[in-house]
C-alpha cells in the first residue's frame, strides 16, 4: 500500500474508462480496476478459434457522444455509420429503411401514404428527441435545491420545448408518455413497417409496443447522433471493441493506470467517507474518491455494503428495475449465410425480425410470467459482411439480439433452457433464411443470467436499468443519488445505471468525471 | 318569440350533463336538457328489468362523486343517501381467502394472517397513496391549464400546480413523478410480498382500461379510483340508496326545482351551426330547438364525429378526435338472486360479502386476462368486481332476495375475427363469469332468476358511449388533464363557439364524479357573463 490515488475507477466497460481518461486528462492520478481479464466491459470484440471476430454481447453503435470523441481525440474508424434496416417478411418481401426512406423489395407491399407518414413520424420523434438530446451532455438537473447550473439547465429545457411552437409542443406533451403502437397505428398501415419501428423502441426494455412509454424509449434512442447522423448505426471498423480499446489509449495516454484481472472486494469507508478499495487480494488501495461504472446495486450492496447506507435508500434500491430480456446470440458460419429476398450487399443491414406489433407484444407476453418466447424478436447484424477489415476468413458471423428471454426464468436459466432458447432463434431463422442450420459451425448463447455473470451487471440488462421516465434524468438510478454523487461521500457512480444511461455512448462516464472535477476544485 | 329558445341546451342526461344543467339553472338561466333514452342518467341509472328488482345497470358503486356538488346542489334534499360499504376481499383458489376490513387492526391482522411483512408495509402504503390523493385532488374542480397557453389564467394555473409540486420535498417530488408514470404491479410491489393481497389492490388499477396491472401508467388508474369521498373518507366507497340512478334523480329534480326543463326519448341528430357560431340542435325526431349555447355530455368521439357536422369543424381537430382511444374493455352482468349465495370457504357471517368480491388471486391471473382482450376475446378467467348492493340496500330486491351487480374485466369491444357480440358469444361471456363464481359457490346458478348481460357493445347502445368505455376515454398520460380530450381543446370548449363539451373525455375524466360537469359550468357561466354559482374550489 503505497501508492494514494486521486482517484479509483472501477471497471474498464467504455463508461469508466471515459471517466477515467477524463480524469486523467484533468491531471488526476487514476487508476481503472476490472475484474475482467480484458477491458471494454460489454462492448467488446473477441477472437474465435478459428480468427473470426464475434461482437460478444453490444453489436452496433448509435450515438458515441461527440463531444467524448472530441475531448478524448477519440480514433474510431467506422466501417459503416449508417447501416440501413431491413425489415424482413416471411415471404421473401421485404422493407428497406434507411434514415425516413422505405423502400420495398421484392414487391413488398408498401403504399405511397405509408412511405409519406413513416417520414413525417420520424421527423417529429426527431424533432422531440433533440430536445432530450441537449440534456445527455449534462448532470441531469435537479428540482428542487438546483444549484445554478440545474436552473439553467431546466429553462434551457423549458424553452426549447416552447421554441418548438404551439402545435409541435402540444404534440410533445402528448406523446411523451405514450405507447408506440398506438402512434404509429395513427399514421401507418403497414404492419411489417409498424412491427420493426415499434421493435426498435423496446429494444433492450422490459416493454412491448402497446406498453406505454414505449414513445419516450424511442425518442431516447434517437436523441444522440453518429458521425452527425442522428439516428444512424454503425458497426466500427474492427469490431465494437475498438471502441473500448480507443478509450483504453485515450485514458493511458492521459496518464491513468489500468489493472485487470483485479476484482474488487469492497470500499474502504472511514467516517463515513469512501476512502479507497480493497481488492479480493487482499490489497487496499487508498483515493480521494472511487467512481465505479458497476451497476448501481453492485456498487451499493455488493461493494459498499448496505450498512453504510440509510433502509429507505437501500430499500428503494432494491426495487430498480434492471432485469434484462435481451439475449444475445453468435453464430460462426461456414460461409455467407443465404436470405430469401437478399442479394450480398443487403446483409450489410441490420436485419429485423419483428413482422408486426402483434408479434412483438406476443413475444413479450411470455417475458412478463418468466418465459422465453418460442417466437422471439430478432436484430441480426452480420459484422464480417459489413467490416471488410473482419473477414477475409471465408467464414461469417451472425450476431443476433433476441428478444425476450427474461433474466429470472421460471424454470430457471440450465443447460437445456439455453439450448432450447438457441433453438428456437435459429429456428424463427431458418423461416428466413433456409439452410442456415448447416452453416453452422459453433454458436454462443448468453441468456441475461450469462451476460449477468460474464459482466458483472446485476440483472443481466443492457442499459444496467430500464429506460423509463421513472428511472430517467434526476430519477436515474434513483431519487438520492442523481448527478453521479451517492449518499456516502467520495463514491462516485459513473455507468449506464447513471444519466443518460445505456448504450454504448460514454457519457455517463464524461458527466461523471466532470462532476468529480467540479466537486474537488 | 318562440317557445324553443333557450339560454343553453344540453345534449344527454347523465349525471355531468345533469350536474352542468343545475349549475347553469341556479344561475337563472333557462336550460333544456335532451335525453335520448327514456329515462334519465346515462350510465348512472336504476333500471327494473325484473319486477321487484332495481338493477344499477352501469355504474353501481358510489365513490368519486365530488362532496362539493352534494353540497352545493344539497341533493341530500332532493332524495340521494349515500351508504358507505366496507368489506369485500378474495376467494382464493387454494380455499382460503382474503376480507378487506374497515377497522384497521382487524385488517392489519387479516394482512398478516397472509404475510407479516405486507401487514407492516400497509400504513405505509396508505400514507403514500394518501400523499398522492391530496396532490390530486384540488385538480379535481379546476380548469386544467393549458402549458402552451401565455394567457394569465393559464399562467396563473400553471403557477398553481407548480407551486403544489415544488411543495413537495425531493424526495417526495421523485415519488410522485414516479407513481404517475409506474405499471399498479410495480407500485404494489414496493409495498406488498402476497399475490393475494396485491391482487386485491390491483383491481382498481385497471378497472375500466385496456391496460394490464402490469402495464405502466395504471398506477394512476389506481389513484383515479381512491380518490372518492363518502363523509370525508378518502377512499371510502358507497352505494347511492336505491341505486345508481337515485343520484340522476336527485340532480333531475334539484334541476326542476330551478326551473330546469328535461326531455326525454330526444335524441339529438345534429347542432345546427351558423358561421361558426352553435345556433342549437336538431332531433332525430325532426323538432329543433335553439339555443346559443349548447354543451354536450356525450363522448367527444360521439359528439365531434356523429352530432356535429364535420365540415363545421377544422380538419386538424377531427384528426385529433379520431385518434382519442375510447376502448371497450369490461363488461357488466346484473342477477336477480332467489337468496344469498352460499360461499362455503368463508364464514356466513364474514363482511367479505359486504363489499367488492375478487375471485382474481395473483396479479398474473390478472396480466393473463389482459392478453386475452389483446388477442380480441374476453377474458377466460375474468376478473370480477362483485357485489351484493342488497347486502346494505335491502331497498332494491323483495325481503330476502338478493341483487348482485358483476363488473367483468377484459371485455374488448372488438372481437377477433370480425365475429359479432350478438348471440352466442354474449351468452358464452355470461357463463364464463357464471362458472367462476360458481366455482366458488356451488349453488350460485340455482339462485339465478333473471340476467342481464351487457357487453362493451350493449354498453355503447343504451349509454351511447363509443365503445362501452365507462370513462369516456382511456386514463392515459396522453389524454389526462390538458391534453384530455384533445391538446388545446382541454377546457370544455370546442372549435365551435358557443359548443362546449362536459362529459367524462373532459377534465378530470371518468366515474361518477359530477367534476366535468361542474367544471364545463363554470367555464360556460363565465363566457356569457352569468352569475358564477360553481365556485372556484
Amino acid at each position: 500500500m503505497t501508492t494514494r490515488y486521486d482517484s479509483i475507477v472501477i471497471g474498464a466497460g467504455h463508461n469508466g474508462l471515459t471517466c477515467a481518461a477524463y480524469l486523467a486528462k484533468a491531471g488526476k492520478k487514476v487508476l481503472v480496476l476490472e475484474a475482467n481479464d480484458r477491458i471494454g466491459g460489454m462492448a467488446i470484440t473477441e477472437q474465435a478459434a478459428d480468427g473470426v471476430l464475434i461482437p460478444t454481447c453490444a453489436h452496433l453503435l448509435y450515438q458515441l457522444h461527440p463531444d467524448v470523441i472530441r475531448d478524448l481525440d477519440l480514433k474510431v474508424k467506422m466501417a459503416a455509420s449508417s447501416l440501413p434496416t431491413i425489415a424482413l417478411g416471411s415471404d421473401g418481401r421485404h422493407l428497406k429503411i434507411l434514415g425516413e426512406t422505405v423502400t420495398a423489395l421484392n414487391g413488398a407491399d408498401l403504399s405511397a401514404k405509408d412511405t409519406e407518414n413513416y417520414v413525417l413520424v420520424m421527423r417529429d420523434l426527431k424533432k422531440f428527441a433533440r430536445v432530450l438530446g441537449a440534456l445527455l451532455g449534462q448532470k441531469p438537473p435537479h428540482l428542487k435545491n438546483r444549484d445554478w447550473e440545474d436552473t439553467k439547465t431546466l429553462l434551457k429545457l423549458g424553452l426549447s420545448i416552447r421554441m418548438m411552437g404551439r402545435k409541435s409542443m402540444q404534440e410533445f406533451l402528448r406523446i411523451a408518455l405514450l405507447n408506440i403502437a398506438d402512434q404509429l397505428e395513427d399514421h401507418l398501415e403497414n404492419d411489417l413497417l409498424m412491427g420493426v419501428t415499434a421493435m426498435e423502441a423496446v429494444w433492450g426494455t422490459h416493454l412491448a409496443p402497446r406498453s406505454p412509454g414505449s414513445v419516450l424509449s424511442l425518442m431516447y434512442k434517437l436523441a444522440g447522433s453518429l458521425e452527425g447522423t442522428q439516428g444512424g448505426i454503425g458497426i466500427p471498423a474492427g469490431g465494437i471493441g475498438k471502441v473500448s480499446e480507443a478509450l483504453e489509449q485515450a485514458a493511458t495516454r492521459a496518464g491513468a493506470t489500468i489493472r485487470t484481472n483485479t476484482p474488487v472486494k469492497s470500499m474502504l469507508v472511514e467516517n463515513d467517507t469512501v476512502i479507497g478499495v480493497e481488492l479480493e487480494s487482499g490489497e487496499k488501495i487508498l483515493a480521494a474518491s472511487v467512481a465505479s461504472s458497476a451497476d448501481p446495486q453492485r456498487t451499493f450492496l455488493s461493494l459498499l455494503g448496505a450498512e453504510h447506507l440509510d433502509a429507505g435508500f437501500t430499500r428503494r434500491l432494491g426495487k430498480i428495475r434492471n432485469r434484462g430480456d435481451a439475449a444475445k446470440i453468435n453464430l460462426v458460419l461456414d460461409g455467407l449465410p443465404e436470405f430469401t429476398g437478399l442479394s450480398q450487399q443487403d446483409l450489410a443491414a441490420k436485419l429485423v425480425i419483428a413482422p408486426s406489433i402483434d408479434y412483438v407484444e406476443k413475444a413479450f407476453n411470455h417475458a412478463k410470467y418468466g418465459e422465453f418466447s418460442e417466437h422471439p424478436a430478432l436484430e441480426v447484424t452480420l459484422p464480417t459482411v459489413v467490416d471488410q477489415s473482419s473477414a477475409g476468413t471465408g467464414r461469417h458471423v451472425l450476431s443476433i439480439v433476441a428478444q425476450y428471454a427474461p433474466h429470472q426464468l421460471k424454470a430457471g436459466w440450465s443447460d437445456e433452457q439455453r439450448a432450447a432458447l438457441g433453438e428456437a432463434v435459429i429456428r424463427k431463422l431458418e423461416g428466413y433464411a433456409p439452410n442456415i442450420r448447416k452453416q453452422i459451425i459453433s454458436q454462443q448463447v448468453l441468456t441475461p443470467a450469462d451476460l449477468e455473470q460474464l459482466f458483472n451487471v446485476t440483472g443481466g440488462h443492457w442499459h444496467h436499468l430500464e429506460i423509463q421516465v421513472d428511472q430517467l434524468l434526476m430519477m436515474r438510478p434513483l431519487h438520492g443519488t442523481a448527478q453521479y454523487e451517492t449518499p456516502v461521500a467520495g463514491l462516485y457512480l459513473c455507468g449506464a445505471g447513471a444519466h443518460p444511461g445505456g448504450n454504448v455512448t460514454g457519457a455517463p462516464g464524461m458527466n461523471a468525471a466532470k462532476r468529480i472535477l467540479s466537486r474537488k476544485g | 318569440m318562440n317557445k324553443s329558445r333557450y339560454d343553453a341546451i344540453i345534449i344527454g342526461a347523465g349525471h355531468n350533463g345533469l350536474t352542468a344543467a343545475c349549475f347553469m339553472a341556479k344561475a337563472g338561466l333557462k336550460v333544456l336538457v335532451l335525453e335520448k333514452n327514456d329515462y334519465l342518467g346515462g350510465a348512472a341509472v336504476s333500471l327494473e328489468l325484473h319486477p321487484g328488482w332495481t338493477y344499477s345497470n352501469c355504474s353501481y358503486v358510489c365513490s368519486l362523486l365530488r362532496p362539493e356538488i352534494v353540497r352545493d346542489l344539497n341533493l341530500p334534499k332532493y332524495g340521494l343517501q349515500v351508504i358507505p360499504y366496507s368489506g369485500g376481499g378474495v376467494f382464493m383458489q387454494n380455499g382460503d381467502h382474503l376480507c378487506n376490513y374497515n377497522d384497521h387492526d382487524a385488517h392489519r391482522l387479516e394482512l398478516a394472517r397472509h404475510s407479516k411483512k405486507d401487514s407492516e408495509a400497509y400504513d405505509r402504503y396508505s400514507t403514500d397513496l394518501m400523499r398522492q390523493c391530496r396532490f390530486i385532488k384540488p385538480l379535481l374542480m379546476r380548469m386544467a391549464p393549458d402549458p402552451t397557453s401565455f394567457k394569465p389564467r393559464d399562467l396563473g394555473e400553471l403557477a398553481y400546480l407548480g407551486k403544489r409540486f415544488l411543495d413537495f420535498s425531493e424526495a417526495q417530488m421523485a415519488e410522485t413523478l414516479r407513481f404517475w408514470t409506474m405499471s399498479v404491479a410495480e407500485f404494489l410491489d414496493e409495498y406488498f410480498e402476497s399475490d393475494v393481497i396485491k391482487a386485491y389492490y390491483a383491481g382498481s388499477g385497471i378497472i375500466g382500461t385496456a391496460l394490464g396491472p402490469m402495464s405502466p401508467g395504471t398506477a394512476y388508474v389506481l389513484l383515479h379510483h381512491y380518490m372518492g369521498e363518502v363523509d370525508g373518507n378518502i377512499g371510502a366507497w358507497g352505494f347511492a340508496r336505491g341505486g345508481m340512478g337515485s343520484i340522476s334523480k336527485a340532480m333531475a329534480a334539484c334541476f326542476e326545482d330551478h326551473g330546469g326543463e328535461i326531455r326525454s326519448g330526444c335524441g339529438v341528430d345534429k347542432v345546427l351551426v351558423k358561421n361558426g357560431r352553435t345556433v342549437g340542435v336538431v332531433l332525430k325526431n325532426g323538432d329543433d330547438y335553439y339555443a346559443n349555447t349548447v354543451i354536450s355530455n356525450a363522448d367527444v368521439k360521439h359528439t365531434f364525429l356523429d352530432i356535429v357536422e364535420r365540415d363545421d369543424l377544422p380538419e386538424d381537430f377531427v384528426r385529433q378526435v379520431e385518434r382519442f382511444k375510447i376502448r371497450g374493455s369490461s363488461g357488466k352482468l346484473n342477477i336477480a338472486l332467489d337468496g344469498m349465495p352460499e360461499f362455503p370457504q368463508v364464514p356466513k357471517d364474514s363482511p367479505i360479502f359486504n363489499g367488492d368480491m375478487h375471485f382474481t388471486d395473483s396479479i398474473e391471473r390478472m396480466e393473463r386476462g389482459y392478453d386475452d382482450w389483446k388477442n380480441g376475446t374476453w377474458s377466460k378467467d375474468p376478473y370480477l368486481d362483485m357485489l351484493l348492493p342488497t347486502r346494505i340496500d335491502p331497498t332494491m330486491a323483495p325481503p330476502g332476495k338478493h341483487y348482485m351487480t358483476v363488473f367483468v374485466q377484459y371485455a374488448p369491444y372488438h372481437l377477433a375475427n370480425n365475429e359479432s357480440w350478438d348471440g352466442a358469444n354474449r351468452d358464452a361471456f355470461a357463463q364464463t363469469v357464471f362458472n367462476q363464481i360458481s366455482e366458488y359457490s356451488p349453488n350460485f346458478k340455482d339462485m339465478i332468476l333473471h340476467y342481464e348481460c351487457r357487453t362493451p357493445l350493449d354498453i355503447e347502445r343504451e349509454a351511447g358511449i363509443t365503445e362501452g368505455n365507462i370513462f369516456q376515454g382511456e386514463l392515459t398520460f396522453d389524454q389526462l388533464l390538458f391534453n384530455r380530450p384533445v391538446p388545446g381543446y382541454a377546457q370544455y370548449r370546442s372549435p365551435i363557439k358557443g359548443l362546449y363539451m362536459c362529459g367524462s373525455s373532459t377534465h378530470p375524466g371518468g366515474g361518477v364524479m359530477g367534476a366535468p360537469g361542474a367544471n364545463a359550468a363554470r367555464e360556460v357561466l363565465r363566457d356569457l357573463g352569468a352569475r358564477q354559482t360553481v365556485r372556484g374550489y
